[in-house]
């Protein structure tokens, strides 16, 4: 256990994240789910809560909310049930929101998080995952008094992970949202985009004495939208909460919103405007029922998940903890590291090539693994002929980029570019004879006993050679020379 | 003269004696000359509906008749979509509001080649069992203008009584199409919940509304049931498609059929006697027909108007909870806040039946309250379904009287409660699901009585059947009002 956050009480912090499910088209109409059209484009009879419309569900977001509930252990239900929650806005078009209550689509389960210098990973629970409608927006124009109400949010696909309150402090608040932000986006059920409002969380926070049983008066604080500022508006929460408490106070049930730039709370709704929702089964909608078979075959189709597959690359490859933390860090690169492996016949050329070569050409290009125009296989080639010693590292890395960005055979390219290594010893012989022409400096400063000239001579003869020279070959002939005396 | 049926229509259009030009024709001279008097449309489409005519007459000339209801003008109760038109649901809240889709119903119902020539009159959001609670004022009764016609598919009951149009659509969440029926002498069916969509339907009770047709036969609401039923992707609540040919089904007989009569439908208090003599009546017949008559009990019965004005009031709450002035219908002016734009705009757009059912529904979903009512009252509801599963072991079809009465003066029912307890032998139909008919079984002091039948869920065909049987033996559905005089609107 880390030490402890505040010296006189032990944190207690509970999370709900809003996790907008990677569907084309809404939780309950065919309209699309698109991020910055123009206000209202993307509508349909039932997101504008029209006289007469009616929701049908859309499976597929209940196949991915279901693949985020069996990744992270949880108990999808054979029967779950939408209700509605009731509620008047001008963003919520039918005057309800449709959500999951008392039947949710998934209890139980954990995430597993390892916050640095603690005592080694620990299994944080979730209550329930549930889906549910995201609302509209509306936008205030206080210039005029006017507010506008843009509906293409109405109706998106949101699942909602309820945590147990089981994090003790905001760094454990942080990585179990780094976790699950993760785990998501890995199996494929969310893209989880902060900055698009993909993944949005609001915390419970309280405070105990230590060794209490007993839960302390909680606040919650809604909308935090990037990982800094959880951590940061739980910091500020418990400073204020223990302040409170300390000189005799109460903390009071409230809803607090943060102000990222002001970097502190402000009340959004005490305790006495608690609304009454007046949750009950939506008739619209008969009951979700999934079959077992339905669910272990939502199961079976389940990627290899995080965890399970760093330990196996580390097991299977040797490869240290920290490279493999960067080819895990997308399901994307781990799967593409993985073709390149194989493909390559070297795996742990393959794991340096991946982590550094092709994210930094990738990177460069401004395009993420997917957009790859380069199959891995084509890339495992590649490196299987700098292995081999076909073409010179050199060689590689040259080509690395334009087949990233324009695709192509490596073996066709080696040829038609004439890359292949040249161990020659003839052809080599000529390059070092001009390189030792053109230094007669270096020459001589070898032969005064300043090694490093070697290196400076070997640049030379790999430049005239257009990087295509055999470097080792390259660096017998020239030490041979050199040490003859270095004469042509 | 017994005004014309579907059946009767559809036979003049296959030998060539009428086009469906003239059929539409006649629909809206009669409207124009009856309906001042009556109220039973709230619009007509004149021009629409000819130019529907001519293609209906174009189609049938190339011998492409799209179905048996190919150029039959209907009507429609204003609460289901038509795309572009206007949708009121007899409510000033939906002032200016026009559906950019059509109900499935109603596009089924088209590509049928059905001309529709107008919406009918119908109490607010459905919620009423005269049609007096409407915007558009009330409609009346064509057999009695000082009555009413029921509700709330009152409109639709008047249009087919006046002989306007020989078929029409309406609603019930509770009785809404039977009980009409029962007061205007005509055939009116609730399909099996699920069996009509109720996609573009304005939801009153999700779990309750259905869509079903007012005629004068059992043959032509099979006719339009065949057309309108399926299964609909885009209703949740709709059955997987089966059988529902219910026109092959007709011409079955009751032959040893079993029927129940269930007590408590005989010794409800307040029930006029003339309605139970009309109701034995009808009994005798299909028993000199070969059908089997078994008494049966529904003890819960009791609670189904209850259990009825939980559930319903419930669901309302939520459903109209959209009706709220910010994106279509009708706005308060000048408000200051959203509150009072909200509390205004639902003030001023909803008339006092919809409000009142609106306080109770929202009391009904409170914190604190919903297990007593709302929760209960789904547990009431399971006990009268499996009253309904018990009493269909013995028997294949349930007899009861549709109404305690005939149609009641307007202002009659000023006490919503009295109002409620009218529908005391329909609502169950709803609660469980099942399909129910009303159909014309005699008259009581000038006034048609109806008799209605219940069969278990999916049973829709042989409800038809048995309504079918009764019709060729009897002509209680051929009996008409006296001439409308159309100065006689008070």
């Amino acid at each position: 256990m880390n030490a402890p956050t505040h010296p006189d009480y032990e944190v207690v912090i509970g999370l709900e994240v809003h996790c907008q499910l990677r569907t084309r088209t809404k939780l309950f109409t065919g309209a699309p789910v698109r991020f910055g059209e123009p206000p209202n484009q993307d509508t349909s009879p039932v997101c504008l809560g029209l006289p007469g419309a009616l929701p049908v569900l859309n499976g597929y977001a209940v196949e991915l909310a279901a693949r985020a509930a069996l990744a992270t252990g949880g108990e999808v239900q054979p029967d779950s049930v939408f209700a509605r929650k009731n509620y008047f806005y001008p963003d919520l078009p039918k005057g309800y929101q449709i959500s999951q209550f008392e039947h949710p689509l998934s209890l139980g389960g954990y995430v597993e998080i390892d916050v640095a210098g603690g005592d080694g990973p620990r299994r944080i629970g979730l209550t329930r995952i549930h889906m549910e409608e995201d609302a509209g927006k509306s936008i205030h124009d206080g210039a005029v008094e006017e507010t506008h109400v843009d509906l293409n949010r109405s109706g998106v696909p949101l699942m909602e992970i309820v945590s147990e309150p089981e994090m003790r402090s905001p760094e454990e608040a942080g990585a179990y949202l780094r976790a699950l932000h993760e785990i998501v986006r890995w199996v494929g059920a969310s893209d989880a985009d902060m900055e698009k409002g993909q993944f949005r969380c609001d915390a419970n926070v309280s405070l105990r004495p230590h060794g209490a049983t007993a839960l302390g008066t909680r606040t919650e604080l809604k909308n935090l939208n990037s990982f800094r500022y959880i951590e940061e508006a739980i910091h500020a929460e418990v400073k204020r909460q223990a302040a409170l408490l300390d000189s005799g106070g109460e903390v009071v049930q409230e809803t607090w919103g943060w102000d990222a730039d002001a970097g502190r709370a402000f009340v959004m709704r005490g305790k006495e405007n608690a609304d009454d929702y007046r949750y009950f089964p939506d008739p619209d909608l008969i009951p979700l029922t999934l079959s077992e078979e339905a669910i272990e075959a939502i199961r079976t189709a389940l990627p290899e998940l995080p965890g399970a597959r760093r330990a196996r690359f580390e097991q299977a490859y040797g490869l240290p903890a920290d490279q493999v933390q960067v080819l895990t860090a997308s399901r994307e690169l781990a799967d593409f590291f993985e073709a390149v492996a194989e493909a390559s016949g070297a795996a742990r050329a393959a794991a340096n090539w991946v982590a550094r070569d092709v994210q930094a050409a990738l990177r460069e290009a401004d395009r993420d693994v997917a957009q790859s125009a380069a199959t891995p296989q084509s890339i495992g080639v590649l490196i299987g002929m700098v292995e081999s010693g076909r073409i010179t590292a050199k060689s590689g890395r040259d080509l690395l980029p334009e087949l990233l960005t324009e695709g192509g055979d490596p073996e066709a390219l080696v040829a038609e570019r004439g890359l292949e290594t040249v161990s020659d010893a003839g052809e080599l012989e000529r390059w070092i004879d001009d390189a030792l022409a053109a230094h007669p400096k270096a020459v001589a400063s070898y032969a005064d006993g300043d090694k490093k000239s070697l290196n400076f001579l070997m640049g030379q003869v790999m430049r005239a050679s257009q990087g295509k020279a055999d470097p080792g070959r390259v660096r017998t002939l020239l030490a041979e020379r050199l040490d003859a005396g270095g004469a042509a | 003269m017994p005004l014309p049926t579907v059946a009767a229509q559809r036979a003049a259009l296959d030998r060539g004696e009428t086009s469906s030009a003239d059929l539409v024709d006649a629909a809206l001279t009669r409207a124009a000359e009856v309906d001042p008097a009556i109220g039973a449309l709230v619009a007509t489409r004149d021009e629409a509906a000819r130019a529907d005519a001519e293609a209906a007459d174009a189609r049938r000339a190339r011998g492409e008749v799209a179905s048996p209801l190919d150029g039959v003008p209907v009507v429609l109760k204003d609460n289901l979509a038509q795309h572009g038109e206007t949708l009121g649901c007899g409510s000033r809240i939906l002032e200016g509001y026009r559906s950019p889709f059509d109900a499935t119903a109603v596009a089924r119902l088209r590509a049928g080649g059905a001309v529709v020539v107008g919406r009918a009159n119908m109490d607010e959001f459905a919620m009423g069992s005269s049609t007096e609670h409407s915007v558009a004022g009330p409609t009346r009764n064509p057999w009695d203008l000082s009555r009413s016609p029921g509700g709330s598919s009152g409109g639709s009951a008047a249009a087919v009584a006046a002989g306007i149009v020989a078929l029409a659509l309406g609603s019930d969440t509770g009785g809404s199409i039977r009980q009409p029926a029962s007061f205007t002498g005509l055939v009116g069916m609730k399909p099996t919940y699920g069996r009509v969509s109720r996609l573009g339907l304005v939801a009153f009770a999700s779990s309750l509304d259905q869509i079903g047709p007012l005629a004068h036969t059992a043959e032509d609401c099979a006719l339009l049931l065949d057309l309108i039923s399926g299964h609909d992707p885009g209703d949740a609540t709709s059955l997987p498609e089966g059988p529902t040919a219910s026109q092959a089904d007709l011409d079955g007989g009751v032959e040893g059929l079993r029927i129940g009569l269930p007590r408590e439908y005989f010794e409800t208090e307040g029930v006029r006697a003339e309605v139970l003599d009309r109701v034995r009546d009808a009994v005798a017949v299909l028993e000199a027909a070969g059908a089997k008559t078994t008494p049966v009990s529904l003890p819960n019965t009791r609670h189904a108007i209850a259990c009825y004005y939980l559930v319903a009031t419930a669901e309302a709450s939520s459903n109209l909870a959209r009706f709220d002035g910010a994106r279509y219908g009708r706005r308060a002016e000048g408000a200051a806040d959203l509150r009072e734009m909200y509390e205004r705009s639902r003030s001023e757009g909803f008339g006092t039946e919809v409000k009142r059912r609106i306080l109770l529904g929202t009391f009904v979903l409170s914190a604190g309250y919903y297990d007593a009512y709302y929760k209960k009252a789904q547990q009431v509801r399971t006990l009268l379904r499996r009253d309904f599963e018990r009493a269909f072991e013995g028997c294949d079809v349930l007899l009861t009287p549709t109404a305690p009465e005939p149609a009641f003066r307007i202002g009659e029912k000023a006490d919503p409660l009295s109002m409620y307890l009218s529908d005391v032998y329909t609502v169950s139909a709803n609660l469980a699901g099942l399909p129910g008919l009303s159909m014309p079984c005699g008259l009581a002091d000038g006034l048609p009585v109806g008799v209605q039948i219940l069969g278990p869920p999916l049973a829709d065909a042989r409800v038809l059947r048995t309504a079918h049987a009764y019709q060729r033996l009897t002509d209680h559905h051929e009996a008409t009002p006296a001439p409308i005089d159309s100065g006689a609107r008070t």
